[in-house]
């Protein structure tokens, strides 16, 4: 287990230096100039060059990459914004918590709906309610996220006045100036952009469920599990599900991973400034220590996530070792 | 009948490594799947190999066809040492070498039409014209016994018999000179094998093909075979006349697993003294030391058989055997211990 | 006369598919004994499998359809209510099948699995429970039991696998084991010692057993009594040495014939020509005739019932041809086997 851990750790380095060193890259490919952005528009060459010194931008590419590394492996920091001149690793730690709240929320909310669904429509293929969450299905994954989030925000939020447009409320440490804050305002406010990204996510879990349900009910040992007398729902409970799982597993841990990357539409819609949001308004602005904060963070939030999955697979499934 | 010989096959070995390491993958094992097995087949003749899973004869047959690399050991096609060629020179002798399979519904492309599955090699070697390949294409189809006007239908459409017919035909297409059928027929009933069976006889009386007939049900290997050698965990144990092998059987393994063959007759089956084989084949990656049956032989002498390898010698007329102490008799009763040990005991 | 165990009456099973009805067993009826062993020989498609898997209830209730009547010590389970059928199961009549791979939990450990077999029939506790587990596994051979009931099914080969499935099917003393197809993919020193195993313990817990198989020489060896079936239909049965010393239908000779066998040397197999039918639209009259090289007129049109064999009490089968004939060809057969043989 540690060797294997290890070779994951190292392997997660390598891929850790490919994926910051690729960002590295593109944003030197794209014709821009960030220094002069931040110097203002009507700033004189001399200023603008002066700027760019300042910020280190004059000095080759590699040269600018492995300074970056060097402070990140020995002082753990992801630089200052070209903009904010604030640190990046304070304004990730800031965004973060955003994006965390609307995903695992929403993979709460996805779980518990696409499972008993999923487990509902294979015990009973083709009756209405399996035909019913099919058309849902479809409708999930084909309409854009954003379309359901505006509709759902614009209906629920202002027609009916059931929650909260847009906005965020900090759970703990809430800012003096803040205009909500706690638990319940904090709640109040993700329903509905969990509800949204629950809905586009869970289309493709209740198929997926589904499969995975029917494949493993004409399983061998299904059948062995009925002719000892075992009832139905025995059945299901202990020999279906934790088989039928498995797969499950890895694609939410996936899934997590990718989605703590940014879930940009969503945010943008519900005006949340999570990850997403700000690896946005780092684009556009050129910012690249902030951009590149929001990918080393989401490179290592899909590396952890599945480690997760493999190991958690592995515990489940007794006839993985892992090597 | 039979001729030249056609297959040389040396001390063949085929080892797989089992690694560890974290960045550098290290060899901690072996699994020795072919262990040093030596045959020659004439030509016109019939090799059965017959063993249980985990012996090696599918490994084994691989590695002659070079699908796999051997890891040790020399094999000669018609005089000619293949066992170094590469990919590029065994192609134009790929046509002389074909296999027959055993899964009738896994080894037919589904996407493929059978015209295209049983032409394929005919254009890959570049033989005639598409007009002159599917003329062969359905007289292939004739001389298996299926109709040539299916020339355009799909696997699906044929039961298991008529697809294993389909995978015969392939391996005919080119004229090879040697088949190897790899369990050809398991997967087919009873009724249905008796067919393929007997097709496979008569294709070879009618092109003089010489086969190398790999199966674990004893009744077929006696049914087809010529000469048979019987594989344990990678080697040998005996390799003999069809008609020596089945009635005086040399190896304690060979008579198990005779004794251990279901009689279709009340009488018989019941009469004969069942000596159950115990336990289950060893690991591949640790095989016993010296002769690899010690574990579970009845005549198991201590000090000699675990300790000295029995080399594959002649015991009469082309019949070889891995034994220090073959049956004396069949058939007997092999539990008995061997006569030649309570010599060596009480001069010891 | 005392009441068999088992008494199925005129089954039919039919299941509904996309190309239509297919009647998988059309019109069987047979007895099973306490203590005794029925061998139902067939090949794929004969029925053989379907028919025990209705008697025990396990069919897809959605897509099949069944009538007739399944008596077990006098009740009927075809009607019996689920409650009563999973009572049965596992603990009066237990089920072994075919693949050992595949047919245990791959995510429970077998001690678990062992288990819950007795914990769903009998009122114990866990630790009872698991005591009887290992004591079964034991009893059916498996070295170092206390260790292994821990283990997980990856970690025994197949061999081993079957002798946990034969140990979940006896832990609860059943009447009546169904064994479908048990040692077909095992490879045949370990499938001798399995029939060994089943034989030994069927005589020491007293339960009778059906024995499933398409290998007549399994059956020979290990069955008090054969029934053979082809396309849905029993064509003959009776006591195995009436069956393999007189046999009296075609379909059994032809099997036989077909066989090639260890003690006799022939040049060519005999092979039944054609295929089996298609059980959506089987062949009107006797299902065989198509490949019977004895059909005669009758055949084609009227289906054969089952007749007892004129001098033999328990030994029946369906075919039109006279005695004469039957008994002529029969004595052919054999001659021809055992004139073949080597020694």
């Amino acid at each position: 287990m540690a060797r294997y851990l290890v070779r994951r750790f190292l392997w997660a380095c390598v891929l850790f230096i490919a994926v910051t060193f690729v960002t590295y890259v593109i944003f030197f490919v794209v014709p821009a100039n960030p220094a002069r952005l931040a110097a203002g528009q009507s700033a004189t060459p001399e200023r603008v060059h002066e700027v760019e010194k300042f910020l280190g931008l004059d000095q080759p590419f590699y040269v600018q990459y492995l300074k970056f590394l060097k402070r990140l492996v020995l002082e753990g920091s992801m630089g200052q914004s070209f903009v904010t001149r604030q640190s990046v690793n304070e304004e990730i730690l800031r965004a973060a918590p955003i994006t965390a709240s609307l995903v695992f929320g929403a993979m709460i909310l996805v779980l518990s709906i696409s499972i008993p669904l999923g487990i509902f429509s294979a015990l009973r293929p083709r009756s209405l309610l399996d035909r019913a969450a099919m058309i849902y299905v479809l409708i999930g994954i084909s309409l854009p996220s954003f379309w359901i989030g505006l509709v759902l925000s614009y209906l629920v939020g202002f027609r009916l006045g059931w929650t909260p447009i847009a906005g965020y409320c900090e759970v703990f440490s809430v800012p003096e100036a803040a205009a909500c804050g706690g638990l319940w305002d904090w709640a109040y406010h993700m329903i509905l952009p969990c509800l949204t990204l629950a809905m586009v996510v869970a289309g493709t879990y209740v198929r997926f469920v589904r499969a995975e349900v029917m494949d493993t009910l004409n399983m061998d040992f299904v059948r062995t599990a009925r002719a000892k007398g075992a009832p139905e729902r025995t059945v299901i409970r202990t020999h279906v599900l934790r088989n039928a799982m498995l797969p499950v597993v890895t694609m939410v841990g996936m899934d997590i991973g990718l989605l703590l990357g940014g879930a940009i539409f969503i945010e943008a819609v519900f005006g949340l400034n999570g990850l997403g949001g700000t690896a946005l308004e780092s684009i556009g602005r050129f910012d690249l220590p902030v951009l590149q904060g929001v990918v080393i963070f989401g490179a290592v939030a899909i590396i952890i996530f599945s480690l997760v999955v493999d190991l958690l697979y592995a515990w489940i499934d007794p006839r993985i070792r892992l090597t | 009948m039979t001729g030249d010989e056609l297959l040389f096959v040396e001390d063949l070995k085929k080892h797989f490594p089992v690694t560890r390491g974290i960045i550098f993958q290290k060899e901690v094992a072996t699994v020795k799947a072919v262990d040093g097995v030596s045959f020659s087949l004439r030509e016109g003749e019939t090799l059965g190999i017959v063993g249980e899973s985990g012996c090696g004869k599918s490994t084994l047959v691989r590695c002659i066809l070079k699908l796999l690399e051997p890891t040790g050991g020399r094999i000669f096609y018609q005089g000619q040492e293949i066992t170094r060629l590469s990919r590029r020179e065994m192609r134009p002798l790929r046509r002389n070498m074909m296999m027959v399979f055993q899964d009738p519904y896994a080894s037919l492309n589904a996407r493929k039409r059978v015209g295209f599955i049983v032409g394929e090699s005919l254009e890959l070697h570049g033989i005639g014209t598409p007009a002159e390949r599917k003329r062969r294409v359905q007289e292939l189809l004739e001389v298996v016994g299926l109709n040539p006007e299916h020339y355009n239908r799909f696997p699906h459409e044929f039961s298991g018999g008529q697809r294993q017919r389909i995978g015969v035909a392939r391996a005919l297409a080119v004229n090879p000179k040697l088949i190897f059928c790899d369990e050809p027929v398991s997967a087919l009933d009873v009724s249905v094998q008796a067919q393929i069976l007997n097709l496979l006889k008569d294709l070879q009386r009618e092109f003089g093909l010489t086969y190398v007939f790999i199966a674990h049900d004893l009744n077929v290997v006696r049914h087809i075979s010529d000469r048979v050698m019987v594989m344990y965990l990678g080697k040998a144990a005996e390799l003999a006349d069809r008609d020596e092998l089945y009635t005086s059987p040399k190896h304690p393994y060979t008579g198990a697993l005779l004794k251990a063959v279901p009689l279709p007759s009340p009488d018989a089956g019941r009469a004969r003294k069942q000596v159950v084989l115990e336990g289950d084949v060893p690991n591949p990656i640790n095989p016993p030391a010296a002769c690899n049956f010690h574990p579970r032989c009845p005549r198991f002498q201590q000090g000699h058989c675990d300790v000295e390898t029995p080399p594959l010698a002649p015991i009469g007329y082309r019949h070889l055997v891995a034994c220090h102490y073959p049956l004396e008799r069949w058939p007997m009763d092999i539990t008995a211990q061997p006569a030649t040990a309570q010599a060596v005991e009480s001069t010891g | 006369m005392s009441e068999p165990l088992l008494d199925v009456r005129d089954l039919r099973t039919e299941f509904v598919t996309d190309d239509g009805i297919v009647r998988a067993v059309d019109g069987v009826s047979f007895t099973v004994e306490p203590g005794q062993v029925l061998g139902i020989v067939g090949e794929s498609g004969s029925g053989k499998s379907v028919t025990c898997l209705t008697v025990m209830g396990l069919n897809d209730r959605k897509l099949s359809r069944s009538t007739g009547e399944v008596l077990f010590r006098g009740q009927d389970l075809l009607h019996a209510s689920g409650h009563r059928l999973r009572e049965v199961r596992g603990n009066e009549i237990a089920m072994i099948f075919q693949d050992p791979m595949t047919s245990l939990n791959p995510v429970h450990k077998i001690g678990r699995q062992l288990a819950e077999a007795v914990l769903l029939h009998q009122d114990v506790s866990r630790k009872q429970a698991y005591e009887r587990a290992r004591e079964m596994l034991k009893a059916v051979g498996i070295p170092r039991a206390e260790r292994r009931i821990d283990d997980y099914p990856h970690q025994f080969s197949g061999g081993m696998r079957q002798r946990v499935m034969i140990a979940m099917a006896l832990i609860n003393n059943p009447d009546l084991i169904i064994a479908d197809e048990p040692t077909t993919a095992l490879d045949v020193t370990t499938q001798a010692q399995i029939l060994a195993l089943l034989k030994r313990l069927q005589e020491d817990f007293g339960s009778a057993v059906i024995l499933i198989t398409h290998d007549l020489g399994v059956v020979a060896e290990t069955a008090d009594d054969v029934m053979v079936m082809y396309a849905a239909h029993i064509v003959e049965r009776g006591p195995v040495r009436a069956i393999f010393n007189e046999p009296r239908h075609p379909y059994t000779w032809g099997l036989m014939g077909s066989l090639p066998r260890l003690d006799v040397n022939v040049e060519r197999l005999y092979q039944i020509p054609g295929q089996p039918p298609s059980l959506l639209n089987p062949p009107a009259g006797c299902r065989f005739h198509p490949r019977c090289a004895y059909a005669m007129p009758v055949c084609r049109e009227k289906e054969p019932r089952l007749t007892l064999v004129p001098g033999d009490p328990d030994h029946a089968q369906a075919c039109h041809l006279d005695e004469e004939t039957k008994r002529r060809e029969a004595a052919a057969l054999l001659a021809q086997i055992t004139a073949g043989a080597a020694t």
